[in-house]
């Protein structure tokens, strides 16, 4: 018998999630919609807490309950990342939930849950842990997506959703029993080991199976081809529904594909190699291409988001430690960018209303110059030109891509990055070039302003202040390769 | 006073400069020429600070000065590290020289958002002379490509009907050539280690990688120079930008591209710009040639001026890739004339458009009756522009043929070309404009040149001469680096030579 207490303290993030969320659930369900804003406020700091109560564990690396769980330096990294998002998440939807009229405590509470299922995912030891974490986490998010009941744009992107995350869940699981059933484990642990003993090419069904792990995976952080949903889930579901989805998700899945590939599969490189530099080129590619085009902002996100996984993705592509720590700092960087540009699109309303278009920014310079810089800032870090933060974290993938001899790869990204740096800049132009437009009502809210201030001055200080986040995300790396 | 970070000083006081026009608040009026007075005088007291730098220089050394580091990113190993030496000095001075020019330019000019506009030209101070500052590529590749936003955005906005074209080719074009410098960079950092510039120098790479990385050099600086076939967007960005814009376009954007050749092409890769000089040759033959054919037939003076600039660019490129001393030391005195004449040009272009509000050579002729003063002005730069002995121009020009006539004969004949041309098309623009009968109407009401433009020119006049009649004090500021340069190549040539002789 397993001494469990001792365990419990390392899972306390996750522990003070799951309590502060069923806590809440009862507050909700009993005191009814007036208590929306309390029980965000209380989400927000049960989400903070939980990032506390992971700083708190100071452990590089221990493995839980089995081999199941594993409680690390990238998987503290990456819960921060999430852990933020999440948080930003709820403090950015109050006006809009409140003007909108679904502000309801579910809102709050489904972000909690999807945020444990994330926490979870990322320490995920075992194709079963893996799983369990991945389907919590979809669940909420799924309802999250269609919390406009009476809208059939946010219950569309529900539904679409729910029926290709369905999908993409039935292929993990089904890749999952191909790898337990060839290799005889579904522990990260023993497949490492097993991996790495035999010199010989693995059988065919591991293969087989690795592949609709990776497929399933794609779909979560929408790489191409498995992209599809990304665009009309963003446009359909609630602004700030879209930016949620858009930062903690993403992130959380991105780890978890990085743990999947460098941990039990680190010794299929060889076959798993040439499917991530393939679907890297293919998500830059598209995401570069597919936006051009675009005239709704929230849309235009969603390819950006896909192009920016497939620049994450050439860190993967290179499989070394330089790869996973750019990864964890463009992770960052893109949590800091896409938050602050989503604070903008919520700021976007004319007359009481959403407006989405591109054109509706047209002059935005003149009738708000403060949002204009922001939004421009987020923009051309976006486009990665320097000095901003959004040049280094794409600096640092594509160093290790050239590390690893990965030349063309390198060499189709940038260029790729140019052809995205069109739309960015269009944006841009749109703000500074053109006549000014109606007006925005009131400026933006208190809170969405501080969001926004704050990250454009991240954005623009990273140049001066990386170091330690670049440390971090080094230590964190390196511990994915240690053992 | 050396014990200033000096450097740091003229590279961040204009940011700071730009900070305190960012705060300024209160009604619009006040808002436009506060921001007006704080850019001037901030771009004066970053002058001046230059000027330090040329007053302790020491001409008789290689090496680089007023180093300053400090570090910066210690996982890549990139450092905050600056110095300036012979090659990069002067191209300082001519950035912080020609920024109170354009503010002064602009006092007018613009009307409209005048608080971004000045913020841009300081970002853009700040971007410019950090670039030829910095000894870590990592940290030049940054202030390299950070002038993009600040340009962009001047062009987008103050530009003329077609700027939005102009500003997203001019962006575009210049972006996709130097990312591929990015990716050189890396593989410059995998393959030494280190990206503190310093120490590339002293490196020897290897000639296959050499090539490789020599093309993604040519990339980024060709279209920086411009170099034919790539130098389109230049036409489109100067015609559409505000004169200001132009004027640091011709005045210091270009050189940055040559200024790469100068202090990365040719001493870390010496066997790869020996093996493609013949074909900088042909592009910049083919550049002067053409361009001033093409400027010949232009209807705009702007865009007549952008073509020349072009050709003038052309000459540059020749002398820097001949690697003598005249050559090079010529290219360097080409860049820094032409930064100041082909500034004043588009400075005396923006005169007429000021009161006319139209670059068409045709809408003008005569105006010598009504504006002697600047018929007066812009003869010194159309004749230095031409290459007239005692202006700056011909210096450069001469010391370049001089340098290319040792290379090969027929390389200087077709390069000498080009200075007749540019005779052809510059008198012929003169004449039209400034020459002829005062028929026009709206042009009798034309008034001279203000005391405010006046004090633009007059410094730009003195530059022009000075070069010109005792050229002396710039190119002794360089002599010792340009030899050093050039030791180093031939050594490193030489020393390659014999490694393939002894591979045979």
């Amino acid at each position: 018998m397993i001494d469990v207490l001792p365990e419990l303290t390392l899972i306390l993030p996750e522990l003070v999630l799951v309590c502060g969320a069923m806590a809440l659930l009862m507050v909700g369900a009993f005191a009814g919609d007036r208590s929306y804003h309390s029980v965000s406020w209380v989400s927000v700091l049960v989400i903070l807490g939980a990032g506390v109560a992971a700083s708190a564990t100071t452990e590089l690396r221990t493995t839980l309950f089995g081999d199941q769980f594993v409680v690390d330096a990238f998987g503290h990294f990456m819960k921060w990342l999430v852990f933020i998002g999440s948080a930003l998440a709820i403090v950015m939807s109050f006006g809009y939930n409140r003007r909108e009229q679904i502000g309801r405590p579910e809102y709050p509470i489904l972000i909690v849950f999807a945020t444990l299922g994330m926490s979870m995912m990322i320490s995920a030891n075992d194709l079963i842990a893996l799983y369990v974490g991945l389907e919590l986490q979809s669940l909420a998010l799924y309802v999250i997506a269609a919390i406009r009941r009476d809208s059939a744009r946010s219950s569309e992107a529900g539904l679409k959703y729910f029926v290709l995350g369905a999908l993409s869940s039935g292929m993990l699981l089904y890749g999952c029993s191909m790898v337990y059933g060839f290799a005889g484990s579904t522990g990260f642990e023993t497949l490492a080991g097993l991996f790495s003993r035999t010199d010989a090419a693995p059988e065919i069904g591991v293969i087989v199976g690795l592949v609709f792990v990776i497929a399933g995976l794609a779909f979560k952080i929408s790489a191409v081809p498995f992209h599809m949903w990304t665009p009309d889930v963003y446009q359909g579901a609630p602004t700030p529904v879209t930016a949620f989805f858009a930062i903690a998700p993403k992130v959380a899945a991105m780890a978890l594909f990085v743990r999947v590939l460098v941990g039990p599969f680190f010794d299929l490189f060889q076959q798993w190699q040439q499917i991530v530099v393939f679907i890297a080129i293919l998500s830059m590619v598209l995401g570069a291409f597919a936006a051009i085009w675009q005239t709704n902002i929230k849309r235009l996100l969603a390819y950006s988001s896909i192009g920016h996984v497939g620049f994450a993705l050439v860190g993967l592509a290179a499989g070394s430690t330089d790869g996973v720590r750019g990864i964890a700092i463009y992770m960052a960087v893109y949590l800091v960018m896409t938050a602050g540009t989503f604070c903008c699109v919520l700021a976007m309303r004319q007359n009481g209303r959403m407006v989405e278009d591109l054109t509706d920014l047209a002059g935005l310079s003149r009738n708000a110059p403060l949002m204009a810089l922001a939004l421009a800032i987020f923009m051309f870090s976006m486009a990665g030109i320097p000095p901003l933060a959004g040049f280094f974290s794409k600096l640092y993938v594509f160093l290790a891509a050239v590390d690893a001899g990965l030349y063309t790869l390198a060499v189709i990204g940038v260029l790729t990055s140019v052809v995205a740096a069109f739309y960015y800049l269009r944006i841009v132009k749109i703000m500074y070039f053109d006549e000014p437009a109606e007006a925005f009502d009131r400026p933006m809210g208190r809170s969405l302003a501080a969001i926004v201030a704050v990250s454009s001055v991240l954005v623009v200080a990273f140049i001066a202040f990386q170091t330690p986040i670049v440390r971090a995300a080094e230590v964190a790396a390196a511990v994915l390769f240690f053992s | 006073m050396t014990d200033w970070p000096i450097l740091s000083l003229v590279i961040f006081l204009p940011t700071v400069g730009a900070l305190f026009v960012f705060l300024v608040r209160g009604d619009a009026r006040i808002v436009a020429r506060n921001a007006r007075m704080t850019a001037l005088w901030t771009s004066l007291i970053t002058f001046v600070l230059s000027l330090g730098i040329w007053i302790d220089f020491d001409t008789s050394t290689a090496s680089f000065q007023f180093v300053e580091r400090a570090d910066w990113i210690p996982i890549l190993g990139a450092s905050y590290h600056l110095g300036v030496d012979g090659i990069s000095m002067l191209f300082v001075i001519l950035s912080t020289f020609l920024t109170p020019l354009c503010i002064l330019a602009s006092w007018e000019a613009i009307q409209t958002r005048v608080k971004e506009y000045m913020i841009a030209f300081l970002l853009l101070e700040t971007f410019m002379v950090g670039m030829f500052c910095a000894l870590d590529f990592v940290l030049f590749y940054i202030f390299f490509e950070g002038v993009l936003i600040p340009m962009f955005l001047i062009i987008g906005v103050w530009g003329g009907p077609n700027r939005v074209y102009a500003a997203f080719k001019f962006f575009l074009y210049t972006l996709t050539g130097s990312v591929l410098l990015l990716v050189a960079i890396m593989v410059i950092y995998f393959d030494a280690e280190t990206t503190d510039i310093v120490e590339l120098l002293k490196i020897g790479f290897d000639p296959d990688v050499q090539i490789w990385l020599w093309l993604a050099f040519f990339a980024s600086f060709a279209v920086k120079v411009p170099m034919w076939p790539v130098h389109t967007w230049l036409p489109d960005a100067h015609v559409e930008a505000p004169t200001a814009g132009s004027v640091i376009l011709a005045g210091i954007l270009l050189k940055m591209g040559a200024y790469g050749f100068l202090r990365f092409s040719l001493p870390m890769l010496p066997v790869a710009s020996d093996f493609f000089a013949p074909l900088i040759f042909t592009l910049s033959i083919i550049a002067i040639v053409y361009t001033s054919l093409v400027a010949l037939a232009q209807e705009d003076m702007k865009k007549l001026i952008a073509y020349s600039s072009v050709a003038h660019m052309g000459f540059v490129t020749i002398g820097i890739f001949t690697v003598r001393t005249q050559g090079v030391e010529g290219a360097i005195v080409q860049m820094l004339s032409h930064g100041v004449i082909s500034a004043a040009l588009f400075l005396c272009v923006g005169v007429v458009y000021d009161r006319l509000h139209s670059r068409e050579i045709s809408r003008y002729g005569g105006l010598v009756h009504r504006m002697p003063v600047y018929a007066a002005v812009f003869m010194v730069f159309m004749l230095g522009s031409v290459g007239l002995p005692g202006t700056s121009g011909f210096v450069g020009e001469f010391l370049v043929l001089v340098g290319a006539f040792q290379v090969n004969t027929w390389l200087a004949l077709l390069a000498t070309t080009g200075i007749v041309l540019g005779a052809a098309y510059m008198l012929y623009l003169y004449r039209r404009v400034i020459f002829g009968e005062l028929t026009k109407e709206d042009l009798k009401t034309m008034t001279d040149l203000s005391r405010r433009e006046i004090a633009v020119f007059a410094p730009l006049v003195a530059a022009t001469l000075w070069m010109g009649i005792w050229p002396e004090p710039f190119l002794d500021v360089m002599h010792a680096s340009v030899a050093n340069l050039i030791d180093n190549y031939e050594v490193a040539l030489r020393a390659a030579n014999a490694v393939t002789v002894a591979g045979r």
